[in-house]
Parts: C-alpha cells; sequence; structure tokens
C-alpha cells in the first residue's frame, strides 16, 4: 500500500466528490421523474387527440430540457472523478465498479440521448407515436441508468459476488447477478427513482399551485395536478415501502450505521423506535451513559426490536456492540476483526514475497487460500480492518446520520399527505378556493430536494470510513496527488457549479413565469 | 469453427470495442470542430442560429460517446483508468471542464433571465470546441509517446512529476495529435454544416475554410506519423513479459500487421477523398467519406498501440510499469460478462442511424428555425 498519504488529500477528495453528487443530485431526480410524468401526459394527448395536452407536455418538457443538461454536465465530473481522485480505489474494485458504469453507457446512455433529441426536435419531424414511443424511451433508458450507478454503489455498501485476486491485487467479479440483484442494490435502486418520481410530481404540484394563486392557466394547472397528484401519491408510498426495506437491509449488512440512523449507543432487547429526537453532545467516544443521548425524544416502544427482529424481544444491537463486541450476542469487536484483517494481510504480504522470489508452489497454495470460502468468511471480509488504528474510528458521524435520516422520514410522511389532500381537493372541485393549501404546495418545492439530499449524506457519511464497507477504507482509495490539486479543483468546480445552478434557476423562473405558449 | 473464449481474445475483443467507441469519439467531434466556428464562419445572427442548432442537435451523441468511452475503459482496462486519470490529473480534469460548460451552454443560451449571457455561453461553446479536441488528441497521444508513473506492487500508481499530466504539452508529437484531431475536427464540422444547413451564403465560407483547415491537419498528422514511425518504442517479451526498448518500433508494428496498415491507409485516403470531393466538384455528401475514414483511421491506430503486443500505455520512468491489455485488463469473468452486454452494439447503433435519419430528414433552413419551438 502507498503509505503516508497525506489525509488533507483525502479530506479535500471527499469535499470534492461530495460536492459534484450533491450538485448533480438536484438535477437528477427531476430527470428521473419528470421524463415520466412527460411520458404519461403524451399518452394522454395521444390517445385523446386533445390539444391542450400537448401543450402541457411541452411546458412541462421545456423545463425539463433546462434541467436535464445541467444535470448531464455535472454526471460526467462523477464518473471521472472515481479515476481522478480515487484511483486506488478505481484499481481495487474497477473489476465490479467498472462494468456496471459501461452497461450504463451501452445501454442507457445512448438511449436516452438519441431519443432526447426526437423528442425535443421531433414533434414536426416524425409522427406522432414515434414521438411518443421516444418519450417512454427517454424516461426508461434515464432510469435505467440510475440502475446502474446505483448498483455499483450498492456494491459498495455491501460487497458481493467476487473473490480477491492476490496476484492482481484487487477484487474480481464472480457472479454478475449476485452484484446485480445485491439487496442493498435492489432497495436502493428502487427507493431512489420513487423518490426522484416523488420529487418530480411535487416540482409539477408546486409550480401549478402557483399558477393557481396568480389565477393564471387553470386548465393546465389543474390538469397538471391530476397527473402529478397521481403519480405522487404512488409515488410517495413507494418512497415509504422501499425506506423501510432500505433501513432493514442496512440493519443486516451496516449495522454500525443503522445503529448511527437510530443514535443506538447500547444495544437493547425491546428497543423503542425514535420518532423525533433531540441529541445531546453525542459523540464518536464510547463509554458514555445512555441517559445523555437525548435531550428530548418521542419513542414508538418496542418497534425497532419488530422492525429489524420480528418481535418485542428481539435484541438490536447498538453501537457499542460493534465496536466493543458482545460475546452473549456472537457480535466481534473492533479490536477482534482488527486481527482478522491483519492476518488477511499478511496472507497477501506472504503471497507477494513468495511471488518475488518466485516460489511458484507458494504461489499456488496461496491463491488457493484466496479462493477457500472458510479463509472470506472468517479473515478476508475484514481486510480492511488491518488499517484500523482505535476502534471509534468505525463509527460515523452519529448526530449528521440521526438527523439526516429522521428528517428525511419525517419529510417522506408529510408528502404522502400533501399528494393525497391535492387529489381530494382537486376532485372536489375546490382546489382553487383553498388558497391555503395552494401556498402550502408552492412553497413545498424545495422539501423533495431536501430530503432526498439528506438521503443521500445519510448514505455516504453513514458510511464512513468505508470507501469499500468493511474491506477498504476512504484513505486507502485516494488518488496519490497533491492537496495543492484538488482543493484547486474543488475550488473551480464549486464556483462553476455555483455560477450554473444560479444560471439554471434564474432561466427556469423565467420560464414558468413566461408559461406555456400558445 | 469454434473460437475460444480465453482471456486474451476477451482483453483484445475489449481493446476493438475500445477501439471503435474512441474513433466514433473522434468523428463525432465534428461538433467540437463546428463549435470552433461560432465567431468566425457565420456573417449574421441567422446564420449563427443555423450553426448553432445544427450542433445542438448531436452533441449528447458526442457526450455520450465520451462518457461510455471512459466506463468502458474503466470496466475493460481499470488500471489505465487507475493509472492515466489518477496521474496525469491536470489533462482529464482541463477535459472535464472543457465538456461541463459544452453541456449547459446550448440549452441556456438563447434563454431569458440568463445571468450570464448569450455571449458567455457562445464563448464556452468556442472553448469547448477547440480545447476538447486539443486536449483529447494530446491525451491519446500519449498512448505512443509515454507518461511519467510508476506502479508498485499492488498496481497503485505513483506520478513522478509534479505536473500531473501537464507534462505531455512538452512533446511536440502529443501537441501534433492534439492539433490534428482539432483541425480534423474542424474539418468535419465544415463539411457537416455544408451537408446539413440550406443556406448557400453559408455552404460557400463553409468550404473555402475547409481548405485552410485542412492544410494544417495534414501537416500536424503527417507530422506525428513519422515522428512515431521514427521513434523507438516499448516492446513486450510474451514469455516473460518483460518491456524493452526497439528502435523504430511502430514501423515494424505496421510491417508485421499489413492488414492494419491497409485499412489505416484506406481510412487517411477516404478522409482525404471526402475533403478534395468537397473542395473539388462541390460535393454535399463529404462528410460522410471524412467520417468514414476518420473511423477507420483512428482504429487502425489504435489497433497499433494495443493490439499488437506494444504497451498502450508506456511509462517513460519504469519501463515494467507500461500497461498492456494483458496486465490492465479486468478478470476473464467480467470481460465475458460484458461481451454478453456488447451484443447489443449493433442495436444501439441502428437506432441511432434511424433516430438520426428522423430528425435529418431535411436540411435546416431559416424559415424552419423561426417556426422551431425548442430552439437553441
Amino acid at each position: 500500500m502507498i503509505e503516508n498519504v497525506d489525509l488533507s488529500v483525502v479530506d479535500w477528495s471527499r469535499a470534492q466528490f461530495a460536492l459534484t453528487a450533491i450538485y448533480h443530485w438536484l438535477f437528477v431526480p427531476l430527470t428521473l421523474g419528470l421524463s415520466f410524468i412527460l411520458a404519461i401526459m403524451e399518452t394522454i394527448y395521444v390517445r385523446t387527440g386533445n390539444e391542450e395536452w400537448k401543450r402541457i407536455t411541452r411546458f412541462w418538457m421545456t423545463l425539463f430540457g433546462i434541467n436535464f443538461a445541467i444535470g448531464v454536465a455535472t454526471g460526467i465530473i462523477l464518473e471521472f472523478e472515481f479515476g481522478t481522485n480515487w484511483s486506488n480505489y478505481s484499481w481495487f474494485v474497477g473489476d465490479i465498479f467498472g462494468a456496471p458504469l459501461a452497461v450504463e453507457g451501452i445501454l442507457a446512455f445512448f438511449l436516452e440521448s438519441t431519443f432526447v433529441a426526437v423528442m425535443f426536435f421531433g414533434w414536426n419531424k416524425v409522427s406522432k407515436k414515434f414521438h411518443l414511443v421516444s418519450t417512454w424511451l427517454v424516461a426508461i433508458g434515464a432510469n435505467l441508468s440510475a440502475l446502474w450507478i446505483l448498483v455499483a454503489n450498492g456494491w459498495m455498501q455491501n460487497p458481493v459476488g467476487m473473490t480477491f485476486n492476490p496476484e492482481a491485487a484487487r477484487n474480481e467479479m464472480v457472479s454478475f447477478w449476485a452484484v446485480l440483484f445485491n439487496q442493498v442494490a435492489v432497495d436502493k435502486f428502487l427507493h431512489t427513482i420513487s423518490s426522484g418520481f416523488l420529487l418530480a410530481s411535487m416540482f409539477v404540484l408546486s409550480i401549478s399551485c402557483w399558477f393557481l394563486l396568480k389565477k393564471r392557466e387553470a386548465l393546465l394547472a389543474k390538469r397538471s395536478i391530476l397527473v402529478a397528484g397521481i403519480f405522487g401519491l404512488l409515488s410517495s408510498l413507494m418512497v415509504a415501502y422501499t425506506g423501510d426495506e432500505s433501513a432493514r437491509t442496512i440493519a443486516k449488512v451496516q449495522p454500525v450505521k443503522f445503529g448511527a440512523m437510530e443514535a443506538l449507543y447500547e444495544g437493547k432487547d425491546n428497543a423503542g423506535l425514535i420518532a423525533i429526537g433531540l441529541l445531546k453532545d453525542s459523540d464518536n467516544s464510547i463509554g458514555k451513559t445512555k441517559e445523555k443521548e437525548f435531550i428530548f425524544k418521542i419513542e414508538i416502544p418496542g418497534l425497532l426490536s419488530v422492525l429489524t427482529g420480528g418481535n418485542r424481544d428481539a435484541y438490536v444491537p447498538g453501537i457499542r456492540d460493534h465496536v466493543l463486541g458482545n460475546q452473549e450476542k456472537e457480535i466481534l469487536s473492533v479490536m477482534e476483526k482488527r486481527e482478522k484483517g491483519i492476518f488477511a494481510r499478511n496472507v497477501l504480504t506472504d503471497y507477494q514475497r513468495a511471488d518475488l522470489f518466485k516460489d511458484k508452489e507458494q504461489v499456488a497454495n496461496i491463491k488457493e487460500v484466496f479462493r477457500s470460502k472458510e479463509f472470506n468468511d472468517e479473515y478476508f471480509r475484514y481486510f480492511g480492518y488491518a488499517t484500523i488504528n482505535s476502534p471509534e474510528e468505525v463509527i460515523p458521524n452519529v448526530p449528521i446520520a440521526f438527523y439526516s435520516f429522521h428528517l428525511m422520514v419525517i419529510l417522506g410522511f408529510s408528502f404522502i399527505m400533501l399528494f393525497a389532500l391535492s387529489i381530494h381537493l382537486l376532485f372536489k372541485g375546490t382546489i382553487e378556493k383553498n388558497r391555503w393549501f395552494l401556498w402550502i404546495a408552492f412553497f413545498a418545492l424545495p422539501l423533495p430536494y431536501v430530503a432526498s439530499e439528506l438521503g443521500w449524506i445519510l448514505v455516504e457519511m453513514g458510511r464512513q470510513p468505508w470507501i469499500i464497507q468493511d474491506l477498504m477504507t476512504v484513505t486507502k482509495g485516494v488518488s496519490n496527488i497533491t492537496s495543492g490539486s484538488v482543493i484547486t479543483t474543488f475550488i473551480l468546480f464549486a464556483v462553476l457549479f455555483t455560477v450554473l445552478l444560479v444560471s439554471e434557476i434564474s432561466i427556469m423562473v423565467k420560464q414558468i413565469k413566461i408559461g406555456p405558449k400558445h | 469453427m469454434t473460437i475460444l473464449i480465453t482471456h486474451l481474445f476477451l482483453q483484445q475483443y475489449w481493446w476493438i470495442i475500445v477501439s471503435l467507441l474512441a474513433s466514433l469519439l473522434v468523428f463525432l467531434m465534428f461538433v467540437q470542430g463546428g463549435q470552433s466556428f461560432i465567431f468566425s464562419l457565420p456573417e449574421n445572427d441567422n446564420q449563427k442560429t443555423l450553426i448553432v442548432n445544427a450542433m445542438g442537435r448531436k452533441w449528447e451523441f458526442t457526450f455520450t460517446t465520451l462518457v461510455t468511452f471512459g466506463g468502458a475503459f474503466f470496466a475493460s482496462f481499470p488500471l489505465f483508468y487507475a493509472t492515466s486519470f489518477g496521474g496525469a490529473y491536470w489533462v482529464w480534469i482541463a477535459i472535464l471542464f472543457s465538456f461541463i460548460i459544452q453541456a449547459v451552454a446550448y440549452e441556456f443560451r438563447s434563454k431569458p433571465d440568463n445571468i450570464l449571457g448569450k455571449k458567455t455561453f457562445d464563448i464556452f461553446l468556442f472553448i469547448n470546441g477547440s480545447l476538447g479536441p486539443l486536449l483529447i488528441g494530446t491525451a491519446v497521444a500519449t498512448f505512443f509517446t509515454g507518461a511519467m508513473f510508476t506502479l508498485n506492487n499492488e498496481n497503485q500508481v505513483h506520478w513522478e512529476t509534479k505536473w500531473y499530466g501537464l507534462e505531455a504539452l512538452l512533446d511536440i508529437r502529443n501537441i501534433a495529435l492534439g492539433l490534428a484531431v482539432l483541425f480534423l475536427a474542424r474539418v468535419n464540422g465544415l463539411l457537416y454544416f455544408v451537408n446539413t444547413i440550406d443556406d448557400e451564403s453559408l455552404r460557400k465560407r463553409s468550404v473555402k475554410r475547409v481548405t485552410w483547415n485542412a492544410i494544417p491537419f495534414l501537416v500536424s498528422f503527417l507530422f506525428f506519423i513519422v515522428a512515431i514511425l521514427l521513434s523507438d518504442g516499448l516492446v513486450v517479451d510474451p514469455a516473460t513479459g518483460i518491456v524493452s526498448i526497439e528502435k523504430y518500433r511502430y514501423f515494424h508494428t505496421f510491417l508485421r500487421m499489413p492488414f492494419v496498415l491497409i485499412i489505416f491507409l484506406i481510412g487517411v485516403i477516404t478522409v482525404l477523398y471526402g475533403i478534395g470531393v468537397t473542395i473539388i466538384k462541390g460535393g454535399i455528401k463529404g462528410i460522410w467519406c471524412s467520417g468514414s475514414g476518420t473511423v477507420i483511421t483512428v482504429f487502425a491506430l489504435f489497433m497499433i498501440a494495443g493490439i499488437s503486443g506494444n504497451p498502450f500505455y508506456p511509462s517513460l520512468f519504469d519501463l515494467q510499469s507500461s500497461l498492456t491489455i494483458t496486465n490492465a485488463s479486468s478478470s476473464q469473468f467480467t470481460l465475458k460478462t460484458m461481451m454478453f452486454v456488447s451484443f447489443m452494439i449493433p442495436f444501439i447503433l441502428g437506432y441511432i442511424w434511424y433516430a438520426w435519419k428522423a430528425i435529418n430528414n431535411t436540411k435546416m433552413t431559416e424559415a424552419e428555425m423561426n417556426s422551431e419551438d425548442h430552439k437553441y
């Protein structure tokens, strides 16, 4: 391994990736959801022949185009930053991680980019049906591209379907299906796309309510609310369901992250689910008394045990169990895992020495060891712990994980009510009269963005210190470049993205104010 | 006949796929070439609108091909991805910057309340159009001229200069290929205008400029080719894997692979024919000859770089760290899995062709621009 890693390179590389990801994620969910809303609206137009639906579709399509371009711009950076800033990681996992990215490019990006041109420019050039098919293909392509990058991300959270090759010093894929149907990837894909659908529905609902507040474009607004309300309600229910599934999976494969999400320091039977809580000076040190964990909390007794273990008596391990170990519950401590990780690393060193001295018999023997199930289950799965120096290092930032998770959940449930109410008022025919609702829906526009970003903050901050769960820390994955280079590019990206974001919002607001063309 | 799907077969197969993507990318950079004329070619705003929209309907293909090229390289030869991107940091960052500003420029430039102003986005298009091909050409030249890196026993890269890739600009051969790609992109951009836009004045001005861009293209391209053929190259001993220097290695490689030499010459001649037929006969289909010639030529160059047994990414600092398609590739299983995915490529090319024809079935005119709802 490259020793003496400059920690400021690690921090700035993390900051740069986080910056790019956060900006990218401001635009992608809208693309994921609005593409389907456009397809639904255009389908209604083609089936009914009603020109007003065409006008509605084209209005939202203009906004889609503005958002789409900037999403593409930020997306390319993310892909290449794996190489520029995380080159050691890229080699360690490239055999697995690269494949979904290549499939994404070949199967999804071309579909999206080819038919988006037909969607924008083809209204007067191709038949109605061809245009409609193109719009649907854009939606499918956009969401397919989300699938593959989320498969890659899911693998980082829960590495499966691979074996370590000591000769190349990297992980290699042995089962594509295990990588594709990784439970984390499946949960993540469904939760992410449904949250994109929700966000786009809120976007359409909020802007439509603004039109109603301004007493403009009433027909467009109501029809848009009809589509967005129903699509949004279904999506928000799906978000709740898939979010619950995701949390259960996290409890199994990333138990420390789960403990941080719930701020559960001490494991317990009959563990309650914290609905709302305010943490009291919680930090990463272990040994603090549990009474100091919360200033205030509203807890649903026993629910956490029921959700994770199936019954109220189920024991839910806390952060302390995973850090210091719990013999009774057969949970290894960090230092025990570290011993096993060091053992695995020593076997690798033995391999490298044997290879250097051309000891073919020893090389063949150690290769067999790396292929054996026992070695992988007992030792190699803790490979990354060899570089952990103190037990507390494996604890992510608890307040960030706790608050981002709980705020996201609270917002998620409020969206269900908002969409349900929008449909109720629309069908009752009183939506225009209930101006309080129009104002609430209008001001709710940024909330799905907040919830969506909080979700990613939880996922990625909660994963720390791992870049690949239990196998590699972020410190070991970084490129061997100077912090000055990364600081410079961080500033350049920050300025450029911010300028482009401001420009995008300004253009978007103007287009909304102009409204649909007559 | 049974094809044995060995690891080497898959490594060669994926080098061919990556080469094909690179070839298509260089052809599709006619979009960048066209953008580089945004200030010099049009005589008025209407003409500018025409050329911007002609390019704007195709920019996504180039962008997507670049992203897919990166993804395919990552998946099939991850050690190159880790080594070059993680080491030649500044070259790749500069390339990325030039593409970020392109992606938004088309959509934003003519929209009201655009706080940066139309001119700024036109400058973005010009920068991307000029710098993008120049830098990509320069970066690709290092496949032949090498780079300053070493790898440790866990294949982790250490870049041996503090310039992190910018030192490539000090090698005249790299600059020559960069200029060749830039001027080829400009020629192809002009040929695309001639083919797509129905505006006599713009057509005449485009044809006139083809000559003045074809000359520097030819000069820089020939300089690069001659310089490479006369340079020392690296060779890998297939038995031991040891890398050594051989005089005139690329010249010898061409002679050892006459089929590649023939397709290389066919490619170059086809590009020249496309240019010639436009200049001399005033034809409008030159882009298809020049474009296909571009694909064939670049493909042949990539074959020489990777398939020939030469390291495709030579290390100038430590010969034994040089990357070959065998030591830089993914595992046999991964390459085989992705091979099945790659069988979709003909289908993808088919729908791209169909959609392209559907949008380009009539030439672009000023009247169309005036009636178009979604225009840049």
